[in-house]
């Protein structure tokens, strides 16, 4: 990665930790309701591979997806505001957190339902492909959607078909509570591609630098019409499954563990170490994303609550007959 | 007009539209060089080739979910189902995913879909291919649902449908495709939805009936002009639009009405409509609503036995002496 590439990256892992972090300040504060999902910990899936594509490109994301969304270009205020569910929000306060679409730029959309986005970035890729074009697709899914049926379904036949399309596995280790050992019947979920005769890799998840690379290998592999790649991406989630998750599941050491593993902090002592950034660069990078927020919070706090005479817009295109 | 098969009515639509828009593709189970079981993509392989037919693994929910991505992309899509009880496979993509997407997203998603195939009673499938499982998709808003009851209607409904910007459940019958009937030959023919036939006009009853059992409630209508009891026979051909305008129109001139499918009765498609028909035109009926359906039952293998679980041409001339008051 060249220095303003790294940069980018930066930036976008910093823009969703304080994104969720402020999200959970809301909720705290009963300004925000429903679940919320918090990927705080696996910025670097999302940043170090986002950032790689282009509009075009299409991407699904999970119920823990407002990282997907913003490292593919959507806007915070807008996220922000459809997580209080206001009209201003990017689904107008019909989908809230799990649900942030932006299609017209390549995001097919959130989805609160495990593993059933995998086959919608599939079926763009084949809608790439019968169109001719050079898109890639890329579905993000958890270590829990490799035990649904349609995660082998699709990437039966992504294989099959040689569909550009990048399985991206984030094994944050847990399904809600419940640790990959004791739902997975492999160690790494990475070895379920060979099932499907294509390739399949583990990378450090936290590592931006690692992701970015075996990311660009895929795009690669997939523009060339070589067909799909499954990576997963070994990674830690630091909150509980939702706001609010008890977290009887594990100790407090194992989470302080995984802290010191900060995909942010290890890249800021990189930047450090490399000259890309100083302390007081990075400090101001901080001061300057907190403010971006500020006003997405802003925006979304004094944003209207939709009207009830439109709750039924939407349900069809154009009228049901 | 062409004199078609309803399975042939499909078919040529399927390839006339696929001639002017190249955003349409077919996939599902042995459409390619099998052309479907049914015949309804016979020869299209050989057109289009294997970019726009396209053979699929028997992974139901996979491949409508690969669909879904398609129609969110700018293709248009129509997916077969070898019977549509395997859509059972694919539930949560039809039902959570295309039927609410579009919602979900604030109105920026698009999902020009088609899940067509056939169901219903005739070959002695037994249970688990041989239900109708329409009513399963008109609970969910988001979906259309359609029913032809002829080639016809099939023709000119399922060109709507492949048109239409929304997710269509396209429901065929598996013992109406060998039946002939004339069908326009103008490639933009066309039926819309939401808009009932009245397929025989009488004046003492209305019998609304759905797919198979439309035959059947003419056939039975012609046996109660023999008693002089003179039948009304509506098809609403889509049941969700369902055109209750010529439903009332049709009950408020007869002022009684038995209402037929196929699909089970409890909780059928039949229940919906007898209570808007109450809601709407309770002053005009001299006699309570009368529902037929499949008896609450698994549909068996034996012959005999499923022709007694599913309602018949007696049940329905029954069905209506029995509010004639005569």
């Amino acid at each position: 990665m060249d220095k303003k590439t790294i940069l980018k990256v930066y930036e976008t892992m910093l823009t969703i930790r304080k994104f969720e972090e402020c999200a959970l300040k809301l909720f705290e504060e009963n300004k925000l309701r429903g679940s919320v999902h918090l990927s705080i910990g696996q910025e670097a899936v999302p940043a170090a591979t986002g950032t790689f594509l282009r509009d075009e490109d299409y991407i699904t994301s999970t119920h823990r997806g407002h990282g997907h969304a913003i490292a593919k270009g959507a806007r915070v205020d807008l996220a922000m505001a459809e997580l209080m569910g206001k009209t201003t929000g990017y689904c107008g306060g019909r989908g809230g957190s799990m649900h942030i679409a932006e299609v017209e730029k390549g995001n097919l959309g959130a989805n609160a339902i495990v593993g059933a986005g995998i086959p919608h970035a599939t079926g763009a890729a084949l809608s790439a492909r019968i169109r001719g074009t050079d898109q890639v697709a890329v579905t993000y899914f958890g270590d829990g959607a490799s035990n649904e049926g349609i995660f082998h379904e699709t990437l039966n036949m992504a294989s099959l078909w040689n569909l550009p399309v990048v399985f991206i596995c984030e094994n944050n280790q847990f399904g809600l509570s419940t640790p990959q050992s004791k739902a997975c019947s492999v160690k790494d979920i990475a070895v379920r591609a060979g099932a499907y005769d294509m390739p399949g890799e583990v990378v450090d998840g936290n590592d931006v630098f690692a992701v970015e690379k075996a990311f660009l290998k895929a795009v690669k592999r997939a523009k060339e019409g070589k067909g799909p790649t499954l990576l997963e991406m070994k990674t830690y989630r630091w909150k509980g499954h939702w706001t609010g998750d008890p977290e009887v599941y594990r100790t407090r050491e194992e989470v302080e563990a995984w802290k010191k593993k900060c995909p942010i902090l290890r890249l800021e002592k990189h930047m450090v170490d490399k000259g890309v950034m100083s302390t007081a660069e990075i400090a101001n990078k901080h001061k300057e994303v907190d403010g971006v927020i500020r006003k997405a919070e802003e925006f979304a706090l004094t944003s209207p609550e939709p009207d009830p005479a439109t709750v039924l817009d939407n349900v069809y295109f154009g009228e049901v007959n | 007009m062409s004199i078609k098969k309803y399975a042939v009515a499909i078919r040529d639509v399927i390839a006339e539209e696929m001639r002017s828009d190249s955003s349409i593709f077919v996939m599902g189970e042995d459409i390619g060089p099998q052309g479907g079981i049914f015949g309804c993509t016979r020869g299209l392989l050989d057109e289009f080739g294997e970019n726009r037919i396209i053979d699929t693994p028997i992974s139901e929910a996979g491949f409508t979910g690969v669909g879904i991505g398609a129609a969110l992309t700018g293709m248009r899509p129509i997916i077969e189902f070898m019977y549509m009880d395997f859509t059972y496979e694919a539930m949560d993509q039809i039902l959570n995913q295309a039927a609410k997407l579009r919602y979900m997203y604030g109105g920026k998603a698009t999902l020009p879909l088609v899940i067509r195939g056939q169901q219903g009673i005739g070959r002695g499938n037994a249970g688990t291919h041989s239900q109708s499982v329409e009513a399963f998709f008109t609970h969910i808003p988001g979906l259309k649902v359609v029913q032809p009851s002829g080639a016809r209607d099939a023709a000119g409904l399922l060109r709507t449908a492949i048109r239409d910007n929304n997710p269509i459940m396209f429901f065929e019958h598996k013992a109406l495709y060998a039946n002939s009937e004339e069908v326009p030959d103008d490639t933009d023919f066309s039926i819309p939805f939401g808009v009932a036939d009245v397929k025989r006009e009488g004046g003492d009853v209305t019998i609304i009936a759905t797919s198979l059992m439309v035959g059947r409630a003419l056939e039975a209508a012609d046996i109660l002009a023999k008693d002089s009891i003179q039948a009304e026979v509506v098809d609403p051909r889509t049941i969700l639009p369902l055109d209750m305008d010529t439903i009332n129109a049709s009950v408020r001139k007869t002022g009684r009405a038995v209402v037929v499918h196929e699909a089970h009765k409890t909780n059928g498609v039949g229940a919906e409509i007898a209570s808007r028909i109450m809601e709407d035109s309770f002053k005009y009926l001299d006699a309570p609503v009368t529902r037929l359906g499949a008896k609450a039952c698994t549909l068996p293998f034996n012959l005999v036995l499923e022709n007694a679980v599913v309602p018949g041409v007696d049940d329905i001339v029954a069905a209506v002496q029995n509010i004639s008051y005569r």
